[in-house]
């Protein structure tokens, strides 16, 4: 096949005019009528299942190229094709947060006139990991390249996948130190990398050296390569069996198509008008920090109104977002994209067509100059998922509300837990002198929202890869050699209370072992709950906290062969601190920076719970039993919180004690009568708490971060409290 | 197609088993669902209101006389369904590491500095309504107001009372 390049073609030419379109006629390239479904719907759907199955066939093989368990086990990957002017036609499976990403990148491409300089040509390799121009963080790296048939342009294949290392200025995938985007390790700003199907050297030189681990990325590379491949291939079969012109039609029919069935699930599934809810989370950096200007804590702010229109229209707004700043939590507006993307493939359109169609459909406000769209190439994004995951919980629960009113209630799900505590750093293995990584990745686990009809899954869930899964102990123990694990269980009292729980979180203890010196550091949420409440009465699932133990007498019990603590099940009963010696760490706050560690340190990852539903009171006794007997809740919780008293029988199963529930539960609805105030006391007393000044400074800088930022919200706040033009807290 | 009014009765209690719970979610939405799912529950409630539209668990939108407003289960009534819900409700405010402890280890709940829980009880039953999980001082939501007119009119087809 000749090699041809793509300067002819105007690619940035078609781009406006596809927009053009859209904007004038609502329709994707103008597109009303999807005639090649109409004329043989079979040989439609035929062809979409072809290129949907090489798309994932093609991540199935790719991923055995890499050695990475972040991406061989967990499966952090996945590939795209995309139309020439970057809109994704069919996904493969996997983070399929990216397609949209990958998306954004390939337009950077054409709006810049890359095929001016440096050029589209036939066999060109790019890569990009910007998120300023469409990537979510560095470590999720781009490959894309170009697919010709004939001489002529006929789209982008595009594969992504998560980094063990993108050297940051500390290790790992998810940096929580860095302040800046000077500390985010090895950028690809849309970079050509190759020609004739091959890796310029040049590139691989410069990336083994910018990276920890360099030959998981030189694997990683290839694997994306692998996959492409498989993709052009299967493209250009496509096209021998139906020919260009059919293929080029169909591109555009199937997003156009995918536009429809998002908005027709709308229709058929929620109810119009306005919902809205709002979510948190913590950014604990006092007296942590490394840098002067990240040294205080902060807290982000996630407003959310999502307006479904008379005419079934959908638009989300995030007005009143707190401010971006010196750390890693930053995110662009293409991350915030690939996120709303995300979680209406999960939510609304699981079963349509997955394409950047559903994308032209959702109507989306991330108001420019905030965390969600910080349009600062300067800033940190290493970790954007810390303030994006908490926030997309709201999406969840408005679209909840919906499926409620509907009657749909099998589809209702409360939110989710948040997929953090990812354990990362790395150390020097004493019997080799090897530097060995740890970035784990079994986080991608955690609780699943409780349901409008059952409980949350347990430990099964990650919002940004429906395929989630923990991985291995003993695949995580081959590359993250000096962190034995001695325990993976269960967490109790992580699940969010309600009538329905939420899926319960759990931990992992690892023991340092065999280094001559080690680095570890992690985050999640600690002083706020992830996200928001549940639905409905349901309760929040628990935060997660910081425990590690230093300088143990490990060795010494193992050598008496005495039982070993294997976690915190209870943090009242302290079970690590009792049955061991050493320095004992405990915060409530889980974000950590690195610290330094050795043999026989301990340390602990919380994995979170998700939200309940309804009210607690309404579980039933035996549920409540049950979920005693399988530690997804502590004795004293059950009674405390859902008034069902257990007890063990004489064989030692956990047996309610009927009369002792009854009197516990009409003790709990009495106490709701004799604690509770009117909201107009309640308003008066939350009024008075800003009037006085009596809340802490993080929330007081939150609250002037968003009142500066957004007018609207400013005037909102004002007036809900009734206070002055002008007022600040 | 319509599922058969015990089998909604029994996703609606939570009582359908799971391998037929995942049939219907695998299944194209029945378009009556609505109305079934909204028959189910007016023959449960002990008012005679007419509910047209389930908020949550315990309050409707129901039609008394010439007003919509929204109703709990238990018979209390909140008020016109356009004014929030939440500001005719019973408030319990966790706010301290005290009231918070009642529900959370230290460890695993939020520091009311940061976050406190609002509890939002039906004056009538002190049923749970709601919980928002919110900084001190933050304005209450309203969490859902539905466009009546247009998703009876435009998207059912059906005439309001």
């Amino acid at each position: 096949m000749p090699e041809q390049t793509a300067r002819a073609v105007g690619l940035r030419r078609r781009l406006e005019e596809m927009e053009r379109l859209y904007r004038e006629t609502g329709h994707y390239g103008g597109i009303d009528r999807l005639t090649l479904k109409e004329q043989d719907p079979f040989r439609y759907e035929k062809v979409y299942a072809e290129l949907r199955g090489a798309l994932v066939s093609a991540r199935e093989t790719a991923l055995h190229i890499s050695a990475s368990p972040i991406v061989r086990n967990i499966g952090e990957l996945c590939f795209a094709f995309y139309t020439p002017e970057g809109d994704s036609v069919a996904v493969s499976t996997g983070i399929i947060t990216h397609v949209h990403t990958m998306s954004e990148a390939i337009k950077f491409m054409i709006r810049n006139d890359y095929d001016q300089d440096p050029g589209i040509a036939e066999g060109d390799i790019f890569c990009n990991n910007d998120p300023d121009l469409g990537n979510v963080h560095t470590t999720d790296v781009h490959t894309i390249i170009p697919v010709f048939w004939e001489g002529e342009m006929i789209g982008w294949a595009g594969g992504v996948a998560h980094q063990v290392d993108i050297g940051a200025s500390t290790p790992g995938h998810d940096p929580i130190a860095t302040a800046n985007r000077f500390e985010d390790g090895f950028y690809v700003t849309a970079e050509k990398i190759g020609e004739r199907d091959a890796v310029r050297k040049d590139f691989k030189v410069r990336a083994s050296r910018s990276v920890r681990t360099p030959l998981y990325w030189d694997l990683d590379e290839k694997c994306r390569l692998a996959g492409v491949y498989m993709i052009r291939d299967a493209v250009h079969r496509i096209i021998r069996e139906e020919g260009l012109d059919y293929f080029l039609r169909f591109m555009r029919e199937a997003i156009e198509e995918g536009r429809q069935i998002f908005l027709a699930r709308v229709r058929e599934r929620l109810v119009p008008g306005v919902y809205r809810t709002a979510s948190f989370e913590d950014a604990p950096y006092a007296g942590k920090a490394w840098h002067p200007e990240q040294n205080q804590d902060r807290m982000m702010h996630a407003p959310m109104t999502i307006t479904i229109g008379a005419d079934g229209s959908f638009f989300l707004d995030m007005e009143g977002a707190s401010a971006p700043g010196p750390f890693p939590f930053n995110a662009s507006e293409g991350s915030m994209q690939g996120a709303l993307w995300v979680l209406i493939t999960q939510t609304l359109i699981y079963d349509g067509k997955v394409n950047d169609g559903s994308y032209l459909a959702a109507g989306h406000h991330f108001p420019r100059g905030t965390w969600c769209n910080a349009a600062d190439p300067t800033l940190a994004y290493g970790s954007p998922w810390g303030f994006l995951i908490p926030a997309f919980t709201g999406m969840f629960r408005c679209l909840s509300r919906g499926y409620f009113a509907r009657g749909y209630r099998e589809e209702i799900v409360c939110g989710y837990g948040f997929t953090g505590d990812p354990t990362q750093g790395g150390g020097i293995l004493r019997a080799t002198g090897q530097y060995f990584p740890v970035s784990n990745f079994e986080l991608c686990s955690v609780g699943l929202g409780a349901r409008g009809t059952m409980d949350g899954l347990d430990a099964a869930y990650a919002m940004w890869n429906p395929e989630a899964d923990m991985g291995d102990a003993e695949v995580w123990e081959t590359i993250e050699s000096g962190l034995l694990y001695l325990s993976r269980r269960i967490k109790p009292d992580t699940a969010g209370y309600g009538r329905y729980r939420g899926g319960s979180g759990w931990e992992a203890l690892r023991l340092v072992h065999g280094v001559t010196g080690m680095e570890l550091y992690s985050f999640r949420d600690g002083a706020v709950f992830h996200g928001g409440a549940g639905l409905f009465g349901g309760y929040p699932n628990a935060t997660g906290y910081r425990l590690f133990l230093r300088r143990t007498n490990f060795a010494e019990v193992v050598r008496e062969r005495r039982p070993y603590p294997l976690g915190d099940a209870d943090p009242a009963r302290r079970e690590l601190d009792t049955a061991l010696r050493g320095e004992v760490h405990r915060s409530p706050h889980a974000l950590i920076l690195p610290q330094t560690f050795g043999d026989d340190d301990l340390w602990l990852c919380v994995f979170s719970g998700g939200p309940g539903y309804g009210d607690p009171l309404e579980r039933t006794p035996a549920e409540v039993c049950a979920d005693v007997a399988g530690n997804v809740y502590l004795p004293r919780t059950a009674e405390n919180v859902f008034g069902v008293v257990v007890r063990p029988d004489a064989a030692g199963e956990w047996r309610v004690d009927e009369a002792a529930t009854e009197r516990r539960r009409a003790a709990l609805r009495a106490d709701r009568r004799a604690r509770s105030v009117d909201y107009a006391t309640f308003w008066e007393r939350e009024r008075r708490k800003l009037l006085e000044g009596r809340i802490a400074d993080v929330v007081r800088r939150m609250y002037r971060e968003s009142m500066s930022g957004s007018a609207r919200w400013a005037e909102e706040f004002r007036a809900f409290w009734q206070l002055p033009d002008g007022w600040m807290p | 197609m319509p599922y058969d009014p015990k089998t909604l009765a029994d996703l609606l209690d939570g009582r359908l088993p799971w391998a037929e719970t995942k049939e219907i979610m695998s299944q194209q939405k029945d378009p009556e669902r609505f109305r079934m799912v909204r028959d189910i529950l007016q023959e449960r409630v002990r008012f005679p209101e007419r509910i047209l539209l389930p908020l949550t668990p315990h309050l409707y939108i129901v039609q008394k006389g010439a007003d919509r407003i929204v109703k709990c289960d238990c018979g209390y009534e909140f008020g016109d369904y356009r004014r929030n819900w939440k500001t005719q409700a019973r408030v319990l405010v966790r706010d301290t590491p005290e009231l918070m402890a009642e529900l959370y280890h230290p460890d695993q709940g939020a520091d009311p500095d940061w976050e406190e829980l609002r509890e939002f009880y039906c004056p009538g039953c002190y049923a749970l309504l709601e919980v928002d999980a919110v900084p001190p001082g933050y304005p209450v939501l309203m969490d859902f107001l539905p466009d009546l007119d247009a998703f009876y009119r435009d998207w059912l087809g059906e005439p309001l009372p």
